[in-house]
């Protein structure tokens, strides 16, 4: 088992150094540092010192990859390259480009992230198993087909709607809650209250679907006709032995649901103004700072990577008959 | 008319009709592939959502004709304009002040205004076009509407019972039975393909379509936004960019997806592990952040060659193609591990075993053998695609990722009329549209891609 997690997370490196070159290629290779330098300072009327400075004060002005005129290892530290990317390989992730320390901004930022993304998807999952139970429960009924043609309807709606329509509906005309906001401490579950009911509402269209196909697989097989056969009620099946089952596909949805919940906390927290690392990167985005964009997308494949392997892990305990070799 | 141009996008458009067509006719000369085919065109809710999608693509087609107009046609002759644009120009041109409600005579705010007698007061002002050809507004508008309804009504009408006619002509001469007989059967809904319901929708879509074009012109259906644009034309515009993110997305992906999935299942060993490798990297990148970071890339490159990019139709062109580029290339993984899988599987098979032994070249075998067995993945998960890139654009167009912001498209219309929820009185309709026609794109697309999936995969057949 020890050795299992060593090389993968051997495996991982890999990975993690290929996301690094890419972005790093993305960012440098096509643009130059001086446009990076005149589109902070604004696009015209810049003076070329201005642009020296800038890329002075942010390490900018080394050759990309090797440095000619250094000496001994330096030839290969003193880059670009070797900066921003190396360092950010062992979690440095140094200055952006407005000059603030970006790890103590996650590290001050990552709380509110989790304190909606873990609720969102505990309750999510648990809430899309249940209905998604309940369906299978009544197959081949009215009702059946009724929640599935409802959660295909569901699923169509795009996430903005959501979120527009639960500000507008829960904060705006029934004052249930504050529209937008964040606050430190327990003061912030009524903050949290109706974007984490948004992100639940918002995956229970394509949820339901996917765990009702999980489980209507597992219902025919042959336990499940020997447990009816046995006397059990319909109930009692579904949920002692089709559901422990089902468990192994259901882990790996939920870690592909780890980068869909990047993208729905970047949605949500900009909307309701919640200082997490979705409105981080968001804002990063819209002032086009390179450097912080290039560390939530090493930190997301980081996590996405770590993610993986704890699904890999989880199966393990989930089901028996699974052994890591 | 004018001299014709030819974007990026309207290329690929074509390119990608023609090769639906081409697929239509393969599957159509080949009996076993029609098989599941047939399944589907039984599947009332499949055929109707078809038929949708079919009023959808028509529209995004028209807008996908692009040309130069001859300088007196209309405002100014250096921007091109589409097919459609031309058809509706009424509403494209009849741009008003500010926001208007739908159906509005008058404007959404009071103005300071003198009146004909000369006394001075805050009025709403008429509109310049929305209901200006009625003399009294609060009297006349309803009976108005309600002809013109009828009016589109009977025209849409009278167009669908000569679809409908024909229809029944066809099927006389195919099935060999009186005409009579063919329409009662249709009416009775005994008939193979769900006609009666296809009828029924068309009917719905040709009546409702042409009341709307006709209303169009003299009002503006869906109000207007800030700044005096009618909210139903960019509705409408916003189709094409809906649908070329959704289609060309997987025409960029195809090839990466189909080469490199099959490969890397064919060939083990150093092929495999380099594909693999390559898209567990690519897919450990959440894609917002890949695609944030390209677009951010291509603005940078962009704002410092502006003589490249000189029109604005053509800059906005390119980075919509731009989008789909970078959508494909993080989106092809998911498939290429899918038919990476099933190639293992097909590897093992006697007749591709059988064909090893014979000394057939491996380039043949995967044409011959492996590619036809793998197709019905590769278009389960198109379909299956499809609706969710719609969704993505807006999303990202949103963020300001996405489309350019002079492009039409739902996420912009959606991303201009946030901060219209909070204003006293409400801005409702610029939202609700985008939302109904996106609802009704997206929700027939998923409905369709149920079915596909239904009658093509082989798992799900035999249940």
């Amino acid at each position: 088992m020890i050795q299992y997690i060593i090389r993968r997370l051997l495996y991982a490196i890999p990975i993690l150094i290929g996301v690094n070159l890419l972005t790093f290629l993305l960012f440098f290779v096509v643009n130059s540092p001086d446009d990076m330098a005149r589109m902070q300072l604004g696009q015209k009327h810049v003076t070329q010192e201005a642009v020296e400075k800038w890329k002075h004060e942010r390490g900018y002005d080394l050759p990309l990859f090797w440095n000619g005129q250094a000496q001994g290892a330096d030839k290969l530290a003193e880059t670009i390259f070797y900066r921003k990317s190396v360092n950010l390989m062992v979690f440095r992730f140094g200055q952006s480009d407005t000059g603030r320390n970006i790890a103590s901004d996650i590290q001050e930022r990552m709380w509110p992230s989790l304190a909606i993304s873990v609720p969102s998807v505990v309750i999510g999952v648990t809430f899309n198993i249940a209905l998604a139970l309940l369906v299978v429960f009544f197959r081949q009924t009215y009702l059946e087909f009724w929640g599935l043609v409802l959660c295909v309807m569901l699923m169509s709606v795009s996430s903005l709607f959501y979120i527009i329509g639960g500000q507008y509906v829960a904060a705006k005309l029934l004052q249930l809650v504050p529209i937008s906001g964040y606050s430190e401490g327990w003061g912030a579950i009524k903050f949290l209250l109706l974007p984490v009911s948004i992100g639940v509402a918002s995956g229970i269209g394509s949820g339901v679907r996917w765990y009702r196909a999980l489980f209507l697989e597992e219902v025919e097989k042959d336990y499940v006709r020997t447990a009816r056969a046995k006397g059990l009620s319909e109930a009692a099946v579904l949920f002692r032995h089709v559901l422990r089952n089902a468990m192994i596909p259901i882990l790996t949805g939920v870690v592909v649901l780890i980068p869909f919940l990047f993208m729905g906390s970047l949605l949500t927290e900009s909307f309701f103004s919640i200082p997490g690392l979705g409105s981080y990167t968001i804002d990063a985005i819209n002032r086009q700072d390179f450097a912080i964009v290039r560390s939530m997308v090493y930190l997301g494949s980081v996590l996405y990577v770590a993610g993986l392997l704890l699904t890999d892990i989880s199966y393990t305990l989930a089901d028996p008959r699974v052994r890591l070799s | 008319m004018g001299r014709l141009t030819l974007f990026w996008t309207d290329a690929l458009v074509y390119l990608l009709v023609a090769m639906v067509a081409g697929f239509i006719w393969y599957v159509g000369s080949r009996e076993h592939l029609r098989r599941p085919w047939r399944q589907i065109v039984g599947d009332k809710v499949a055929m109707v959502s078809l038929l949708v999608l079919m009023a959808f693509s028509g529209i995004g087609l028209l807008d996908s004709v692009h040309f130069y107009p001859a300088v007196e046609e209309g405002k100014g002759g250096n921007e091109a304009i589409s097919l459609f644009d031309w058809w509706a120009t009424p509403m494209r041109t009849h741009d008003e002040k500010t926001y208007s409600r739908p159906f509005a005579a008058v404007s959404y705010s009071r103005e300071f205004l003198v009146r004909p007698d000369g006394s001075q007061g805050w009025e709403y002002p008429r509109l310049a076009h929305g209901g200006a050809h009625l003399r009294d507004p609060d009297v006349e508008r309803g009976p108005d509407i309600a002809r013109t309804v009828a009016d589109g009504f009977v025209k849409g009408g009278l167009l669908w019972a000569v679809c409908a006619a024909g229809l029944c002509g066809w099927l006389t001469v195919r099935g060999g039975r009186s005409w009579w007989r063919t329409l009662w059967d249709v009416a009775e809904d005994r008939t193979e393909t769900p006609w009666r319901a296809l009828l029924a929708t068309l009917l719905l879509l040709l009546s409702c379509g042409w009341a709307l074009a006709e209303l169009s012109a003299s009002y503006h259906v869906l109000g207007t936004d800030k700044v005096g644009q009618d909210v139903f034309y960019q509705s409408l515009k916003s189709i094409r960019t809906g649908l070329v993110i959704g289609t060309l997305t997987t025409l960029v992906m195809l090839p990466f997806a189909l080469v490199l999935g099959i490969l890397a299942g064919f060939f083990p060993g150093w092929v495999d592990d380099v594909i693999q490798y390559l898209y567990t990297t690519l897919n450990s990148i959440p894609s917002v952040l890949l695609i944030a970071a390209a677009i951010l890339m291509m603005q940078v490159y962009m704002a410092n060659h502006e003589a490249d990019f000189a029109s604005l139709a053509v800059r906005a062109d390119l980075r919509l193609l731009f989008l789909c580029g970078i959508l494909g290339v993080t989106s092809w993984t998911g498939l290429c591990r899918l038919l990476r899988a099933e190639t293992l599987k097909l590897r093992e098979m006697e007749f591709v075993q059988a064909a090893r032994a014979l000394g057939v070249r491996p380039w043949v075998i995967l044409a011959r053998h492996i590619l036809p067995n793998v197709l019905h993945i590769v278009l389960i998960s198109v379909v299956l695609d499809f609706s969710a890139l719609v969704l993505a654009e807006a999303v990202l167009s949103y963020v300001n990722i996405g489309v350019d912001p002079t492009t039409q498209s739902w996420g912009n219309m959606i991303n201009s009329a946030r901060l219209e929820l909070a204003r006293e009185p409400v801005v409702w309709w610029s939202l609700a549209a985008a939302f109904t026609f996106m609802f009704a794109l997206v929700l027939a697309a998923n409905l369709f891609a149920d079915a596909v999936r239904d009658a093509l995969d082989p798992r799900r057949a035999e249940v």
